[in-house]
């Protein structure tokens, strides 16, 4: 089985796609003749020619709108939001009118369109660069909202959400691109060669939206992540020694509640970890289905680590970025029951 | 209503009358010290004292040292991410934007925005901005500003011909032109959209003709020609300032390097830049039209060259050696 870093593998995916089915074509910024600007189109224009995989203008709201058109008679479109800070002037095509055609037209007509964008922080990007926007997704019914953590997820969760026949905003964790990043500043960058993760099939396979991946076993409390913070959070519990179950969501809309439930009644305790702000985040709503379902098996209080309630900054980008030391805090507070 | 009118006319219009030789000199050094700057940016890039994004404004010196010459006090300046050059002919401090390069407290944004966010009210700054075309809906309310409090001041609205697609654009010059707002609206052509050239994104590829719906005049300009940029520019400036409207600059230019620090190039041929920067570099050009003015000798060049490396060394040092913010900045400026 090739060994692949997530960008190889998200271009596996597509070419995967443009290979099997006519009806999937791609389009985006910068996506055709230059490959992309993380590569993840690298080749894909030369290879299955100009009508399937093709530059558009710097207009997300266009790209966009013309996709849902593309979906709505027929044709599965792969749209490439250069960077998910750039996406907002597409927000409402995908609110107003991806999310809500099949609703509107009593299902006569869907969007079965994916739109894949870089995401997150962790390369200085500042304020227009690193940001999480998943929950202003995730909070639009009609959307599912994809989060890969890893190669070998990151291509069957891409051929799931093309296949897709619901609007699908497919978030790549950008700073992991090229390696399983553990939020340690100065330590060494690791790539994703000898991962187990990064070993990927070549040929088309399916990792099934809404279910989540257990990354590690364990049990002493439940941590809940996805992209990122799935490797931040095993560094943490392995720095803390602590015994965490490491859930890496991997679809949050549809959320797979009855893996983090399962494993929340066996733990009794609960960390949640993202790196977009606190306030009104993901994070807030697995606090609310955990609390609701689990409530009697709770032991402490659910804890978020997360991003702060401010911008981006372009320095302190390492205090405002939720390492292994915040986690590994985290982590020890809910087991010893200090929590604010 | 004025049509768009070509660039060999516009050119030809004022092109006998020279400017005084301190205002040429001035010019000269301000496209030198940008060139400098940003070559030493680079480096600092290289060398991981800067981080992130950064995209060197080299080759496009011209435009905003041309356009900074018939800027008035209070006029308004507001771009895109290739701001440092905007912001060093605008006489910002050279420590204080090398120090937000590198993220440090003594930056104008106290290190917090970085390379694409910077701003300045003393220098009529706006930013410095990250999101392609957004500041244009900004800058077409700036100009309203100026309109509504009764004030003979532009608003100078930088884009390059990527954004010039957002339809944001579009939205802001219908408005500019519906309520007369004074908008100089400069379109720096530098024919690549990080790796998508105009003729590959852009049905019309003369962008000065974008207005043309709109009933918005625009020309074409040599954008490597400082002079022709401060003509054409006080020709726009003039309209807008005197309640005529927008206008259009569309510059035409070249950027040396890649679209940021992290951009191979590969959509270009070496040949292809090596061409511009032999025939259309607007710095070697322009010392060639000092000298054959009289207005300089090599000695006198060099002392400016001297002067330039100096001011850029200490910047860089500064920024190097400047403390970075405390982390209770986190949280100032969120909120009042």
């Amino acid at each position: 089985m090739p060994a692949m870093n997530m960008i190889q593998a998200l271009n596996s995916a597509l070419d995967v796609m443009l290979e099997r089915d006519p009806k999937v074509l791609i389009l985006g910024q910068d996506v055709g003749y230059f490959g992309g600007v993380f590569r993840v189109t690298d080749g894909l224009q030369k290879k299955h020619g100009l009508t399937r995989c093709f530059d558009a203008p710097i207009t997300e709201g266009g790209i966009v709108g013309a996709a849902i058109g593309m979906g709505a008679y027929g044709l599965r479109p792969v749209v490439e939001i250069q960077f998910a800070d750039y996406i907002y002037p597409a927000y409402d095509q995908i609110v107003s009118e991806a999310a809500k055609l099949r609703y509107r037209s009593a299902g006569q007509f869907t969007a079965p369109l994916t739109i894949r964008s870089p995401y997150g922080g962790g390369i200085f990007g500042g304020q227009t660069h690193s940001q999480s926007p998943e929950s202003l997704f995730t909070h639009i019914a009609g959307l599912k909202v994809v989060i890969p953590s890893n190669p070998h997820d990151a291509k069957g969760l891409l051929i799931a959400a093309i296949e897709d026949d619901d609007p699908v905003i497919f978030l790549e964790p950008k700073r992991i691109y090229n390696g399983p990043f553990e939020g340690w500043r100065d330590r060494p960058v690791s790539s994703w060669a000898g991962h187990p993760q990064a070993e990927v099939p070549a040929e088309h396979y399916v990792v099934p939206l809404g279910q989540a991946a257990i990354a590690r076993a364990g049990e002493a409390v439940t941590v809940l992540a996805y992209g990122t913070m799935v490797h931040v959070a095993l560094a943490a519990a392995a720095h803390a020694g602590i015994d965490a179950e490491v859930i890496d969501l991997r679809t949050l809309v549809p959320v797979d509640i009855d893996t983090v439930t399962a494993s929340v009644r066996k733990t009794g305790r609960c960390v949640i970890v993202h790196e977009a702000p606190l306030t009104s985040g993901f994070g807030a709503e697995l606090s609310a289905l955990v609390q609701e379902r689990c409530f009697y098996h709770l032991e402490a209080p659910i804890v978020r680590v997360t991003g702060w309630d401010t911008p981006y900054p372009h320095a302190l980008e390492w205090d405002y970025f939720p390492g292994p030391e915040r986690v590994a805090e985290a982590l020890r507070n809910v087991l010893s029951g200090e929590v604010a | 209503m004025a049509r768009p009118k070509t660039s060999k006319a516009a050119v030809a219009a004022g092109k006998n009358d020279v400017p005084p030789r301190d205002q040429m000199l001035d010019w000269y050094r301000s496209m030198l010290l940008i060139r400098r700057f940003e070559e030493r940016a680079g480096q600092l890039y290289g060398m991981g004292l800067i981080g992130g994004f950064c995209h060197l404004y080299i080759g496009q010196e011209a435009i905003a040292v041309g356009m900074q010459a018939i800027k008035r006090p209070g006029d308004q300046i507001i771009t895109g991410y290739r701001d440092h050059g905007h912001m060093l002919a605008a006489g910002m401090d050279p420590r204080a934007v090398m120090a937000e390069l590198t993220g440090r407290a003594a930056g104008v944004a106290k290190g917090k925005g970085g390379s694409m966010h910077m701003f300045d009210v003393e220098a009529g700054f706006f930013g410095g901005h990250g999101i392609v075309g957004a500041q244009v809906s900004l800058g077409t309310g700036l100009g309203f500003a100026n309109h509504y409090r009764g004030a003979a001041n532009v608003s100078f609205t930088y884009f390059g011909d990527g954004a010039a697609n957002q339809g944001q654009v579009y939205e802001s010059f219908n408005m500019a032109e519906l309520w007369r707002l004074p908008v100089v609206y400069v379109i720096e052509n530098n024919q690549y959209a990080m790796g998508t050239s105009v003729e590959r994104a852009s049905a019309e590829t003369h962008l000065f003709k974008r207005g043309v719906s709109f009933n918005i005049p625009g020309e074409e300009v040599d954008g490597m020609d400082v002079e022709a940029v401060a003509q054409a520019g006080a020709r726009a400036a003039e309209h807008a300032r005197t309640g005529k409207g927008p206008y259009i600059l569309e510059m035409k230019t070249y950027r040396y390097r890649g679209h940021s620090m992290s951009d191979p190039a590969k959509y270009r041929t070496r040949e292809e830049v090596d061409a511009v920067k032999k025939a259309r570099d607007p710095i070697d050009h322009f010392r060639e039209r000092l000298e054959a003015l009289g207005y300089a000798d090599e000695a006198a060049l060099k002392a400016i060259d001297a002067d330039v490396k100096k001011i850029v060394a200490d910047s860089a040092e500064f920024a190097r050696t400047a403390p970075e913010p405390d982390p209770s900045e986190l949280y100032t400026d969120v909120y009042l």
